[in-house]
């Protein structure tokens, strides 16, 4: 059949005419079209790359935020229950001076006391000597007619005399 | 490092690959002469005056030829020139010259030598006129058997292909136009409309099967693509800018497989024609395997020629046998069922016009990714 035999003219330009077509095409179309295609799909990727990222940094800023507000409010809690410990110690330590140097003033007085009473006991005794000694002075002078006797008894009367 | 067994490879190759590209033309005629046997009828022009019933099959075959003249309406014609290197030289004429004759009876002498035409060919004219007034000696089939010069005329389909590639390049240099004014952007008009396409192509039929190598045979895969579709579509237009029957000519496919055929015999790796020479089979199995292998090499071209030619050819035919339907009844109230059933044809061929050029891109990328893949 004739339609299956090709011919030669035709081949002739079907052969150059699709060389120069693809060749221009190549040069003038296909190389710009594909290189634009490639750099802007290039440009999407990065640009989402870029933004998965930002989303990944974000999570991480937040989560690490979190983690700061975490650590904050357990440091608070800790630093308020120390402060309590420290004022429940202050409070014991001064409840506990002040009854030591209480009980030390006490005895401090009662020493005193005691000192005192003792000075006031030695007072009183020499007082109570003197007064007895003129006490026996007058009478021994009354009756210091008899002085031999008198200084017997005197003697006698100063060893009945128990001092307590 | 020694690098010589690459060479001696590549010269082996070279030689392979020419051998074969030489013995696919020396058998292509045969094989076409084994078709000839299916010839039509086409003796009704013997008897031109005796028009009794209109011979469908002429008619359709007439339309999907080539033509040395466009027709436009009516007797309106758009001349086209002839050109012709004859046995002294080129000679050019006009082919308004021929007074429409198809049939080898109008002589155009040029140069001293005579020229016929019939059924768009031109041959040298006989010194007398045989019994029908044909300056010609027809065989028994009623074939010219006179000789031809080389006819390099700008025919029907050549104008085609002149004016599919100028459109081409004007919408394919405006789309690159406009990835060059925004740069970066999202595309808009013509280049919202193609950038689909190309990414069709690029990601649906290089990747897959060319693998990471694409790149190189983009600019081949898109240029086949957007030529077959666009003439395709141009086919189907029926006045006068389409009409022309570009992709179903044998000569245009044949040329667009020789393509896709070079492509893949001068990219083949050493894997590839290990494959075709040498396959991991037994020995005694090469007397098959080895001349299987290499049929297989030429047989995938030439399916592919055929099948774009035949499936665009037959599309015609079919939709001129339907609009044709009212003159084999010679009645005006088959119109409406000739009507509908073109045009339901024309919106399938609409589709054929896409699926042709995919088939036929994918066709060549599968076949160019077998012969550059990489094993191991």
């Amino acid at each position: 059949m004739e339609l299956l035999l090709p011919e030669f003219g035709l081949v002739i330009f079907q052969s150059i005419a699709f060389l120069l077509l693809m060749f221009l095409l190549a040069k003038f179309a296909w190389k710009p079209v594909l290189a634009a295609i490639k750099e802007r799909e290039q440009s999407i990727d990065e640009a989402l790359n870029k933004a998965e990222l930002a989303k990944q940094e974000m999570t991480r800023l937040t989560a690490q935020n979190e983690e700061l507000m975490k650590s904050a409010r357990a440091e608070r809690d800790l630093i308020l229950k120390e402060a309590k410990t420290l004022k429940d110690s202050i409070v014991n330590e001064a409840k506990h001076s002040a009854q030591t140097e209480g009980a030390k003033l006490i005895e401090k007085a009662k020493i005193e006391i005691e000192n005192q009473k003792k000075a006031a006991l030695a007072e009183l005794k020499s007082q109570v000597s003197t007064l007895s000694l003129d006490i026996a002075e007058r009478v021994l002078r009354n009756q210091l007619q008899d002085k031999a006797t008198q200084q017997d008894l005197v003697a006698n009367l100063l060893k009945d005399v128990e001092l307590n | 490092m020694d690098c010589s067994h690459v060479f001696e490879f590549k010269v082996k190759r070279l030689i392979v690959v020419f051998t074969l590209f030489l013995a696919f033309f020396s058998v292509t005629p045969a094989a076409f002469a084994q078709v000839d046997t299916a010839q039509v009828t086409e003796d009704s022009h013997a008897q031109p005056e005796a028009k009794e019933k209109f011979d469908i099959g002429k008619f359709a075959l007439h339309h999907i030829a080539d033509s040395h003249s466009w027709h436009v309406i009516g007797h309106t014609y758009i001349d086209l020139p002839v050109i012709l290197y004859t046995k002294a030289g080129f000679v050019n004429f006009s082919s308004a010259d021929f007074n429409h004759d198809d049939d080898g009876k109008v002589v155009v002498e040029r140069n001293g030598q005579r020229f016929v035409k019939m059924h768009e060919k031109i041959y040298y004219a006989s010194d007398a006129a045989n019994e029908h007034g044909q300056f010609l000696a027809l065989d028994e089939k009623h074939h010219a058997s006179n000789e031809r010069p080389l006819d390099l005329s700008i025919t029907k389909n050549v104008c085609t292909l002149i004016l599919s590639i100028i459109i081409l390049l004007v919408v394919f240099i405006n789309v690159a136009n406009g990835y060059k004014k925004r740069v970066g952007k999202s595309p808009k008009g013509l280049q919202s409309w193609m950038e689909p396409i190309i990414l069709f192509v690029r990601d649906d039929i290089a990747k897959p099967n060319l693998g990471h190598k694409y790149e190189r045979f983009m600019p081949y895969l898109l240029t086949v693509f957007f030529f077959i579709w666009f003439n395709n579509m141009l086919g189907l237009i029926p006045f006068l800018p389409g009409g022309a029957n570009l992709t179903g000519n044998i000569a245009v496919t044949m040329i667009l497989a020789i393509a896709t055929f070079c492509l893949t015999v001068f990219n083949g790796n050493k894997y590839y024609w290990k494959h075709i020479f040498m396959p991991d089979v037994p020995w005694w199995m090469y007397i098959v395997m080895v001349p299987v292998e290499l049929f297989g090499i030429f047989t995938k071209p030439i399916a592919l020629m055929i099948r774009l030619f035949a499936n665009i050819t037959a599309g015609h035919i079919l939709v001129l046998s339907l609009i044709c339907l009212v003159f084999v009844f010679n009645s005006l109230y088959i119109a409406p069922v000739s009507i509908a059933f073109a045009v339901f044809i024309g919106a399938i061929e609409l589709l054929v016009a896409f699926i042709q050029a995919f088939i036929f891109t994918i066709l060549s990328a599968l076949f160019i990714g077998m012969a550059i893949e990489e094993h191991h």
